[in-house]
């Protein structure tokens, strides 16, 4: 009793995700009339600014992952390492942009960085990609944190850290020899996770102007009816073939070690 | 002046001093045990000399060089640890090369060293697999190949055969000591196994409580403790209580005996006489000064050795025989003798 319960739960949780997903590929295949085709796939794929803004977008993502990265990983190593104490505080600090809407942070970015203040990053293109980038890598932080966290748990920082010492190297050979390769399986899980993230962003890069895939598909939502789906349905399948990535990559390092 | 010299070393975590007024000078070539109880700053001081602690004052120097302000990566010290403390990523190969990589040492002379080290372990086909393709006692051999590469001028161990099985734990600490006595490279060992300490060191330096009670060689802390934890820390001890009648005779059991060294004791003083199992003869040894009658409670055979626990005088003593094919041991409950002399006595003052 107790079985079917739970088999029927899952199955209507099922139903309710799956079910607007299949209506909505339904949708996007009726651009001809009377029957099947991928017409608005052809057209979404034939337009210009969308390999334009998923390109930037694209881009953007690469960059927001390397800054990421060089935040996080000496960050979560050196709270490891030496404030143990912090730890709870760090966390803290990281989850915030969940509470925080993107909204606000971007409006206090404009107000801080705007043409007339005293970094005046808005002023150009550059510079305000400069600051989506930040902008992005705020919101993948609590992401990131988390599983570089998680990785570092894995290995014996401590240990690993006094014996590359002990053998004459410095912070930056640590971190880039020992630390960075040993925990590169999370990185990357959280570097598709900033992926995924980058790839559907709108409020930021709407508010600042930018060119990207976010703002695009909110454009093409408004003015046409079958291509957003089309659209969403590729966003989908970015977002999935991120998970899966992850999920290939832990699978590929499990098997790795588990040949001990 | 001796190669690595650490005088008047303290250490305190706020309130707590860990080490207190440690000294000790060790010549170049030398194999230095840190030998002591759970908690009693052996590794302290070993991690103050490699640099991951800084000393609360006195100082270290090494070769001349005083190294107390240096920092870790500064030393050209060799550490090995407890377990673990390979690089996973890496491979053998890559891990022994490291330090050397450190350094800026080309590529082909950089090889042709890991060769040498992989062979000075014994592990020369090891070089492409990864730490966790190896062994526990495989990983260490690496570890202390690793720390050895660079040619650093103090190898310092800290407990680093603890976490291997009994076995392995013998036939590499008699391997690490023949690669140290090879290169001749000035060592501290920590442990907190006794047999260890004694079988492997030139001198033991016992602990206790962050102070250095007695820095000897192996022979003389095991007959001559210096204080009464050496005595009980190092190797079982019986301990009598006795007399002092004179300037070199005491009474054990009200039996006077000739002590090997005059005790600075006055005279009718009790205090405690100690005696190590081998000095306590089953039977009556031709020679022996005391001959009390026993009787035996217990027996331990340890294969080339026997142990045997016997209530001699109102205590019990426990007194190590040789095995001997003819002589099976004796049966518990029996009636015995035991023979014992005043030279062999280990004096115990508080
Ligand atoms: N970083 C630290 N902060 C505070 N106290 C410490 C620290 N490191 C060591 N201690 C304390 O110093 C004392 C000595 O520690 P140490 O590790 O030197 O002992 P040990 O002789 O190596 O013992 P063991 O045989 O268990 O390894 C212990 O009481 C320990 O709690
Ligand atoms: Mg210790």
């Amino acid at each position: 009793m107790m079985r079917l319960v739970a088999w029927g739960t899952l199955v209507l949780g099922c139903l309710y995700f799956l079910l607007p997903l299949l209506g909505m590929t339904e949708f996007s295949l009726k651009m001809r009339r009377g029957e099947y085709s991928l017409d608005a796939y052809r057209v979404v794929f034939a337009d210009p600014r969308f390999w334009e803004t998923f390109g930037y977008s694209l881009a953007l993502s690469a960059a927001t992952i390397v800054v990421g990265v060089v935040l996080v990983v000496p960050t979560a190593y050196w709270v490891r390492l030496r404030l143990p104490q912090a730890r709870p505080f760090v966390e803290f600090v990281t989850l915030l942009p969940l509470v925080i809407p993107a909204i606000v942070i971007v409006f206090g970015y404009i107000r801080l960085y705007n043409t007339s203040s005293f970094l005046p990053l808005t002023g150009s293109a550059f510079g305000t990609d400069i600051l989506l980038t930040m902008g992005y890598a705020t919101l993948a932080l609590p992401y990131m944190y988390r599983s570089v966290d998680t990785g570092l748990r894995t290995i014996d920082v401590g240990v690993l850290t006094e014996a590359a010492q002990s053998l004459g190297a410095g912070w930056f050979t640590i971190l880039a020899r020992i630390i960075l390769p040993n925990v590169m399986v999370a990185v990357l899980s959280g570097a598709f996770l900033t992926l995924a993230i980058v790839m559907g962003e709108f409020t930021m890069a709407a508010l600042l102007n930018r060119p990207a895939f976010g703002p695009y598909m909110q454009l093409l939502g408004a003015n046409r009816a079958y291509e957003p789906p089309a659209l969403a349905v590729i966003a989908f399948a970015i977002t999935w073939g991120c998970m899966g990535l992850m999920q290939l990559v832990t699978r590929f390092a499990k098997h790795e070690r588990a040949k001990a | 002046m001796s190669f690595l010299n650490l005088s008047h070393l303290e250490k305190s975590f706020g309130a707590n001093r860990v080490v207190k007024d440690f000294n000790l000078a060790v010549e170049k070539g030398e194999f230095i045990s840190l030998l002591g109880p759970s908690g009693c700053g052996k590794t302290t001081v070993l991690r103050m000399v490699a640099g991951f602690e800084v000393p609360t004052s006195g100082g270290i120097v090494i070769d001349g060089q005083d190294v107390t302000g240096l920092k870790a990566n500064q030393r050209n010290i060799g550490m090995m640890f407890q377990a673990y403390a390979l690089f996973p990523n890496l491979t053998v190969a890559e891990n022994v090369a490291f330090g050397l990589k450190v350094k800026g040492v080309a590529k082909d002379r950089r090889d042709a060293r890991v060769a040498e080290m992989l062979r000075l372990i014994g592990l020369p086909e090891m070089g492409g697999r990864y730490p966790f393709q190896l062994s526990g006692g495989q990983q260490q051999r690496v570890a202390l190949a690793r720390a050895l590469a660079p040619s650093p001028r103090v190898l310092l161990l800290d407990e680093p055969l603890s976490a291997l099985d009994a076995k392995v734990r013998v036939s590499l600490r008699n391997e690490i000591r023949e690669i140290q006595r090879e290169l001749g490279i000035t060592t501290i060992f920590v442990t907190h196994d006794q047999e260890e300490a004694l079988s492997m060191s030139d001198r033991v330096v016992v602990m206790n409580g962050g102070i250095a009670e007695q820095v000897g060689a192996p022979f003389e802390v095991y007959n001559r403790p210096a204080t009464r934890f050496v005595a009980t820390f190092v190797g079982t001890l019986n301990i009598f209580d006795g007399k002092v009648t004179g300037p070199e005779t005491a009474e054990v059991a009200g039996v006077p005996v000739r002590l090997a060294e005059p005790v600075a004791v006055a005279q009718g003083a009790r205090l405690s006489l100690a005696l190590r199992p081998e000095a306590v003869h089953l039977g009556r040894k031709e020679g022996a000064e005391v001959v009390l009658p026993a009787v035996i409670q217990g027996v331990e055979f340890l294969g080339s050795i026997i142990r045997v626990r016997a209530e001699v005088a109102g205590s019990v003593v426990a007194l190590d025989t040789f095995n001997r094919s003819d002589a099976p041991p004796p049966a518990i409950g029996t009636q015995a003798e035991v023979s014992l002399s005043g030279r062999d006595l280990i004096v115990l003052q508080d």
